[in-house]
């Protein structure tokens, strides 16, 4: 393990989708942090970060949602570990930008922006892939959803870490194209979302992995969702659960 | 264009899952993994992008003073140079010289700008003869269908469907080989070359140092247009301009990797005035035609940059979206993410309104743009203007209200979670398979699964007491 960082609090930022329909991913994040002898704090005010608001061109309720999320995050301490990409870009890469007419906010949106990193991104670059491991057996394959890998450049990380835990883990064809999840997207042009997503599933299916790993659980409640209507078995995992130590509690 | 659906989502259904879908991503993925070799093969790719990105941005800053001496430069080496503000003026002084020419048979090589302006109406109204010399796009009219991709226009045909139409429309025994197919377009359009009065061009690019327009084909269609006839029409977007011939070769160098995988495509043509006196061919007069038609608008707006574009195709190519559904979804000549930010912008909102949506925002666009043109910020952008007119998916505008005001309150959102919670228990197995309303949507193409009985703040909540 890497010092870098030293083994003070970490903030979590858990979003959304985790916090209500996947509590077992937070869990999980918590488990791999405390694991390695992270303190981890949940700053209970946390909402949402606003990205579906200003992917929609809502951009007045997503400056009141990111105005919030910096308040709250500006005023803890330590690294924010956020499992998910896309909403670790919406901060990374809109929330200087939004509030480039309120100085007091663009330097509160710098500092919480700063401290923020993806889950896959807090493992490999700041703690290190040293004694990872995983009690999972049979094979993985993984999806890097985009805007880990194109707004974050997280390409090849999660491969990483599934690599490095000693899973086994199949190769996915055409791995960097999207999912067709695409946010709220999937609701506004339904049927354009499925299409793009059976290509996805049809490459998953192909790869005979009996899990689809990935590091938003967005893309993957829409393609859990498509796997289910097609009777799928594949099962779907978070990168954090596939690494997390035994739940004790 | 009559069984034209009205909106982009209602064409979109239509197409989606179709064979014509399907042979539009199965080109669209050829011509991605034929970039994608290209680039691989030619180090200064990236390099060469920024210096593309550099010179685009750079005549567009400085479009005005380029223009000037573009024109200028023109009229020196003979050529004559006609601003137009509209697509009608743009018609009516084509019009005026296919009049003057007494032009009966007219050819023209492939160009987006003369399909933005429908200059073939304009001009087979006056009762002249146009004919495509592009094969797709002369596919394109003996079919009397429209282009779906701004480079490979034919994209969403088959090959036994352009042989049921050669057989149709050219009395033809039927073949679907490509090799006999393509003759038989060269033999029939050899002919008109030859008989034409007026080639029509478009402009890839256009040397203001020089006067030059640059014209790329693989067919070689654009050369025999521009020279055959005795007199040439080039038509260009105004925004077309590179300073120099050094800027030129910079351009050549990514647009056919980028369009195509080809190091350079297959024909350049660059013309630089008509035929002087001891030159053994070429056409007497030639017209140059430069179209604002909405650009300088542009010019001044956020999503300025979009005319940067070289219009190489490499973003409908990449795009879920695009290869889902294919281009004439958008119902403009410009598709895929391009066409969502330009169209908008040039030929206004209105009636478009769905266009920025058609977006997953993956990013895969920006990534193989040659002058990295940020098209999904441009795409927010654009979405930003549809809310701000008051446009944009009925529901969700009152949805973001609400959203707003429960997620600036955490007491409130805690609420929220808590219903979700307690929602989520009605699932049964866990799962919902039909919801009513926006959620209806979702349960259309997938599961749902219910929100978890405890939410992840509740078990912090717990945890932490405990």
């Amino acid at each position: 393990m890497s010092d870098a960082v030293g083994r003070g609090p970490v903030q979590l930022f858990v979003t959304c989708i985790v916090d209500v329909f996947y509590p077992d991913v937070g869990r999980a994040v918590v488990r791999v942090l405390e694991g390695r002898g992270f303190t981890v704090e949940f700053p209970e005010d946390q909402t949402c970060c606003g990205q579906p608001a200003f992917n929609t061109g809502h951009r007045g309720e997503a400056h009141s949602m990111a105005e919030h999320t910096i308040r709250v995050l500006d005023a803890t301490n330590g690294p924010i570990v956020v499992p998910s990409g896309s909403c670790t870009a919406m901060i990374v890469d809109h929330y200087e930008d939004l509030f480039s007419d309120s100085p007091d906010l663009f330097a509160a949106g710098h500092r919480v922006a700063s401290r923020v990193h993806e889950f896959t991104q807090f493992l490999v670059d700041e703690i290190g892939l040293d004694g990872i491991e995983s009690a999972m057996t049979g094979t993985t394959t993984f999806h890097p959803s985009c805007h880990g890998l194109r707004h974050l450049g997280l390409g090849g990380y999660g491969e990483a870490v599934l690599d490095g835990a000693g899973i086994e883990r199949c190769d996915l064809a055409g791995a960097d194209e999207c999912c067709g999840f695409g946010g709220l997207f999937a609701l506004e042009m339904p049927e354009v979302s499925a299409s793009i997503m059976d290509v996805k599933l049809d490459n998953v299916t192909a790869t005979g992995a009996d899990t689809l790993v990935g590091y938003d659980m967005s893309c993957l409640m829409h393609l859990s969702g498509g796997l289910r209507r097609r009777g799928s078995e594949i099962e779907v995992r978070h990168i954090a659960q596939v690494i997390a130590p035994e739940d004790d509690e | 264009m009559s069984d034209q659906a009205a909106t982009f989502l209602e064409r979109a259904n239509q197409d989606v899952n179709t064979p014509k879908a399907a042979a539009v991503a199965a080109g669209a993925r050829l011509l991605t993994t034929k970039r994608a070799a290209a680039v691989a093969a030619y180090p200064a790719m990236d390099i060469m992008r920024d210096r593309a990105r550099a010179i685009r941005l750079h005549a567009l800053t400085n479009l005005d003073r380029y223009l000037d001496q573009f024109a200028d430069a023109v009229e020196t080496v003979g050529g004559r140079v006609f601003f137009a503000a509209t697509a009608t003026e743009a018609n009516d002084y084509i019009r005026r010289v296919a009049a003057d020419t007494d032009a009966g048979l007219i050819v023209k090589s492939k160009s987006m700008v003369t399909e933005e302006i429908e200059v073939n109406n304009a001009l087979e109204r006056d009762g002249r003869t146009v004919v495509e010399t592009d094969l797709g796009e002369f596919i394109v009219q003996l079919a009397d269908d429209r282009p779906s991709h701004i480079v490979a226009p034919v994209l969403h045909t088959t090959r036994q469907e352009v042989g049921d139409l050669f057989a149709a429309e050219l009395g033809v025994d039927y073949t679907d080989v490509p090799t006999e197919l393509n003759q038989i377009a060269r033999s029939y359009l050899r002919e008109r070359f030859l008989r034409a009065d007026i080639g029509i061009s478009g402009v890839n690019f256009a040397v203001a140092s020089t006067g030059s327009v640059a014209i790329v084909t693989n067919e070689g269609n654009g050369r025999l247009s521009t020279t055959a006839p005795r007199v040439h029409i080039a038509v260009m977007g105004m925004e077309r301009i590179v300073p120099t011939p050094e800027d030129l070769e910079v351009m050549l160098e990514v647009l056919g990797r980028s369009a195509t995988g080809q190091s350079l495509t297959t024909y350049t043509n660059i013309v630089t005035g008509p035929r002087r006196p001891d030159d053994p061919d070429g056409p007497d007069e030639l017209h140059v035609v430069i179209l604002d038609n909405g650009r300088t608008d542009v010019l001044g707006s956020e999503v300025a940059e979009v005319l940067a574009c070289i219009r190489c195709g490499a973003c409908l190519n990449v795009c879920p979206v695009y290869r889902s559904v294919g281009g004439h979804a958008w119902g403009d000549v410009y598709s895929g993410p391009l066409g969502s930010v330009l169209s908008p912008a040039l030929f206004g909102l209105e009636g478009r309104e769905e266009l920025p949506y058609a977006c997953t925002l993956c990013g895969a666009c920006l990534e193989v743009c040659p002058p990295r043109i940020d098209l999904p910020r441009m795409l927010v952008e654009t979405r930003n203007q549809v809310v701000e007119e008051g446009g944009g998916f009925g529901w969700l505008n009152p949805a973001m209200s609400a959203y707003r005001l429960a997620a600036t309150k955490p007491a409130a959102w805690k609420s929220a979670i808590g219903a979700a919670s307690a929602g989520g228990r009605v699932s049964g197995n866990g799962w919902f398979s039909r919801l009513p309303g926006p959620g209806g949507a979702w349960t259309s193409g997938r599961e749902l699964p219910a929100p978890a009985r405890v939410s992840f703040r509740k078990w912090w909540r717990q945890r932490d007491g405990s």
